[in-house]
């Protein structure tokens, strides 16, 4: 029973991490919501009896990923909404496609 | 055998229906910010939440209701019967490097990318137009 409510909200962290990732504007926050999916995936993996695939999992997926995605979050924008530092480009009027 | 017991004997089928469900969620999921998205970092998100969900789903598959790791130790040399399949779980270990491998070649794609155009919005990159 406890096994259950565990696997339950385990699930519930993982899809609400995943949503989170894809509807938050700021990016670095939603970088950290894929790690929060990774966190969560490796216990997933160590239940379904995968420990070696769990403890890559949370290496790579954890840091690995997180660490190049800020780097280019440093070297691009940080707000969804803001696709450019750069002053000229970011009040311009969007042209029709 | 009462009704907590029959529970407990189920709960590794719920545990099945419970990761192919979550596994397919997060492929969906993935596959709308991929395609909804018009940052470029977002994108790469929308990717890696793909790739994650896939890696579930091969493991998912080769899960078999109570069996073990498909670990060989001292004293149990033939509970080859009793383990689950670690055909899946050697390819997902693979997989898993290779999506991190595909991401760092996409975000440094998107670098380039923004140094280029000055803009990381997918709507502005002109240069592939005709």
């Amino acid at each position: 029973m406890i096994f259950i409510v565990f696997l339950v909200i385990m699930a519930v962290i993982l899809i609400a991490a995943a949503v989170y990732s894809v509807v938050q504007k700021d990016l670095l926050y939603a970088v950290l919501g894929t790690g929060v999916v990774s966190l969560v995936l490796s216990v997933f993996f160590y239940l379904l009896q995968a420990p070696d695939v769990a403890i890559t999992e949370a290496a790579i997926g954890i840091a690995l990923t997180t660490i190049i995605f800020i780097i280019t979050i440093r070297n691009t924008t940080r707000d969804e909404d803001k696709y450019s530092e750069d002053l000229i480009n970011r009040f311009k009027p969007e042209e029709d496609a | 055998m009462n009704s907590f017991q029959e529970v407990f004997i189920r709960y590794r089928e719920l545990m099945e229906i419970a990761v192919y469900g979550v596994a397919i969620l997060l492929i969906l999921i993935g596959l709308y910010a991929v395609l909804t998205k018009k940052h470029l970092v977002k994108v790469v998100i929308g990717l890696s939440i793909m790739d994650a969900g896939v890696n579930l789903l091969f493991v998912g598959v080769g899960y078999i209701t109570n069996h073990t790791a498909p670990i060989f130790s001292p004293g149990y040399e033939d509970a080859a019967d009793k383990m689950v399949d670690p055909v899946p779980q050697a390819l997902v270990l693979t997989a898993i490097v290779i999506g991190f491998a595909v991401t760092a070649l996409a975000l440094s794609l998107v670098i380039r990318l923004y140094r280029h155009h000055k803009t990381a919005n997918i709507e502005q990159l002109n240069s592939l137009r005709w």
